[in-house]
């Protein structure tokens, strides 16, 4: 027999239909639990819900009423933006979607029965599972810090309280006061964030605080957009930042929240805010669920489901998916793809090739935003980097005003997006 | 006499690499009364339709003090559009290449030679015209307009609504376009022109061009597609 183009592609055709043919269910419709309503989980129920008609059943667990975005978050601390205008409800996802948005936490994954078990004591069965639980903290990485220690010293690097503490706190610094930061190690949320943060904490200070020193402890030898942020500090902020890096002591560090002190390399720094970001780790119920190697979550490139159980799919900063940053962008773009998958199994709708992008706005001051951004393509391995773009030092202050204005832009677009 | 051999040489050099896009402004001047309607130019120009000419080699759009410009142009103003020579010659040709929805409707002039001659003619009300070149050394190789074929594909919009999904995250399905402009309900032809602008280079937008940049032919016909069929 021989093969030519036709009969090989009738017959790959033919496997491919049995393989994915749609589940063929007695009772009801196929079942999708989402895990996690940010950028990854609230967009993937969204475009299930909203390209299914109706064929899926979608339910999505959040234990916030209100979602408070961690990106923009930093405009907030430098006076840009306020709180509310932040916060997401999921009123449009349930009312016009469809969705059954359950407010709790998912505290079990029976993988065998498939059922996520909530703190409420419901048990919710799947076909097909998203995790999105976004991060949280390795215990131990910075000496002297756990979360208890976290209203002593904020990390803010979850929207909402966190953050609005983190902003009293730096109002509340005494003239000529300290505020610290411990920045992270490889890899964690939002890369350009910590020293965006920087940025606005400077620009805050500058009018209230102008004699405030900025001590940073950083673990990395660079950072994302390092030239642009040094650029911008040197023009706007100039004095008010030191940043220890790992060959003065940087990844050395301890504190002790009680008597609010940094100790960096041996040496102890009274500081009046101490903005600890430690290490990170997935979403507390992907290493429950037992779907995690090391910190994080790893998944395949083609559709995010996980490597360890093709049931269940990874979004966002929880998962290991290769050279996509951890960002809200990143986590959208992957929904969308896993949506595509996920509905293509459980219906048999078209299933498209992955294709994936990101774009991260910083701001640095007034009306001076900058940006990164690359596109990404699913390989066996993993999301590989396909083409990429940086701000440039030096930029027009109309270029970086229009880039400061896209970001609002993207703002109401990526959220428009998740939220419907 | 070390400058004077400098220029003589200069000037070799410069009539070689422009020698056949070298524009005639005589010829230009008549060309440019299919412009007189709505632009001046020379002593005395002032705003009319459009703003006046006068500097425009070197001038950033928009910046016509007291003209009003459409939002599409602010916006191309603001990432940075500048016209030189290549911009010109782009937005000449068809002006939809460089700013969708500007105000200017004009069809457009298909003919380099043309292009050339009105532009050798408006260079000559520009400050120094003998320090801007008459053609880019690679102008005659770029083709803005999308080949009529191209423009041809009929884009398929479940595809499309797929692929949108990389478009959406930034460019609102509502309609809504403060910061990032609406793209919705936009004619097929427009949007097509616009993507394969970013896609060869002529608009300088980093996130579009980057995006862009991977879609085949058949990519862009089914996103304008689906995006010319949201209200």
């Amino acid at each position: 027999m021989t093969f030519n183009r036709r009969t090989f592609l009738g017959s790959a055709a033919l496997t491919a239909g049995l393989l994915a043919a749609p589940m063929v269910r007695a009772q009801g419709k196929p079942r999708v639990v989402v895990v996690g309503g940010g950028a990854g989980g609230a967009t993937a129920a969204r475009y299930i819900a909203k390209d299914s008609n109706g064929e899926i059943d979608v339910t999505l667990v959040e234990p916030t009423r209100t979602y408070y975005t961690c990106f923009f978050s930093n405009l907030y601390l430098g006076g840009f933006r306020t709180m509310q205008s932040l916060g997401h409800s999921y009123g449009t996802l349930a009312a016009e979607y469809g969705i059954n948005v359950v407010h709790d936490w998912a505290v079990g994954v029976d993988r065998d029965a498939k059922t996520v078990s909530l703190a409420g004591g419901a048990s919710l069965p799947y076909d097909r599972l998203i995790l999105s639980p976004g991060i949280d903290f390795v215990d131990g990485a910075v000496e002297g810090w756990d979360v208890s220690s976290q209203n002593a010293m904020p990390h803010a690097y979850k929207g909402g309280s966190q953050t609005e503490l983190l902003k009293a706190q730096i109002m509340a610094m005494p003239q000529g006061g300290t505020y610290a930061m411990v920045a992270p190690p490889n890899p964690f949320r939002c890369p350009p964030g910590p020293y965006e943060r920087i940025s606005m904490v400077a620009h805050m200070l500058k009018e209230t605080n102008p004699t405030a020193k900025i001590l940073i402890a950083d673990p990395k030898e660079n950072f994302s957009k390092q030239g642009l942020f040094e650029e911008g500090w040197n023009d706007n902020y100039a004095g008010m930042i030191e940043r220890v890096g790992p060959d003065f002591g940087g990844a050395d560090v301890a504190v002790d929240p009680a008597a609010m002190t940094l100790s960096i390399d041996g040496d102890v720094n009274n500081v009046d805010v101490c903005n600890v970001i430690p290490a990170m780790k997935a979403g507390r119920i992907a290493e429950i669920a037992g779907i995690t190697d090391g910190n994080w979550a790893p998944v395949n490139a083609a559709d995010m489901s996980s490597k360890m159980d093709d049931s269940i799919h990874v979004l966002g900063d929880a998962a290991a998916q290769g050279d996509m940053p951890k960002s809200g962008f990143a986590a959208n773009s992957q929904a969308k793809v896993c949506a595509n998958a996920v509905r293509g199994a459980l219906t048999g709708s078209t299933v498209f090739p992955a294709r994936f992008a990101n774009t991260c706005w910083s701001l640095i001051d007034t009306d001076d935003g900058v940006k990164v951004g690359a596109t990404y393509e699913a390989t066996d391995e993993k999301i590989a980097k396909v083409d990429g773009f940086i701000s440039q030092t030096g930029e027009s202050d109309d270029v970086r005003a229009a880039t400061y204005q896209e970001s609002i832009g993207w703002y109401d677009g990526i959220t428009a997006d998740m939220f419907g | 006499m070390r400058a004077g051999l400098l220029s003589a040489a200069m000037i070799t050099i410069a009539s070689t690499a422009y020698g056949d896009a070298g524009g005639d402004p005589k010829n230009g001047e008549r060309l440019f009364n299919q412009c007189s309607g709505c632009h001046q130019v020379g002593q005395g120009a002032v705003d009319r339709i459009g703003p006046h000419l006068n500097n425009i080699f070197d001038r950033a759009a928009g910046t016509a003090q007291g003209y009003r410009y459409s939002d599409s142009l602010e916006r191309a103003a603001a990432g940075g559009l500048t016209w030189n020579y290549e911009t010109l010659n782009s937005f000449v040709e068809n002006p939809r290449v460089l700013v969708s929805r500007t105000r200017m409707s004009f069809r457009g002039m298909n003919d380099q030679q043309d292009r050339d001659d009105l532009l050798a003619y408006l260079r000559q009300f520009s400050a120094s015209p003998e320090n801007i070149p008459e053609a880019a050394p690679t102008a005659a190789a770029v083709d803005h307009e999308v080949a009529p074929e191209v423009l041809a594909i009929v884009g398929d919009p479940a595809y499309g609504e797929y692929l949108s999904g990389e478009c959406t995250a930034c460019h609102q399905t509502s309609g809504a376009g403060d910061g990032i402009p609406a793209i919705t309900n936009w004619p097929n032809d427009d949007f097509v022109t616009a993507m394969h602008a970013y896609k060869v280079g002529v608009r300088a937008h980093p996130v579009m061009q980057m995006m862009a940049g991977r879609l085949s032919d058949e990519e862009i016909a089914a996103l304008a597609a689906y995006f010319e069929s949201i209200e």
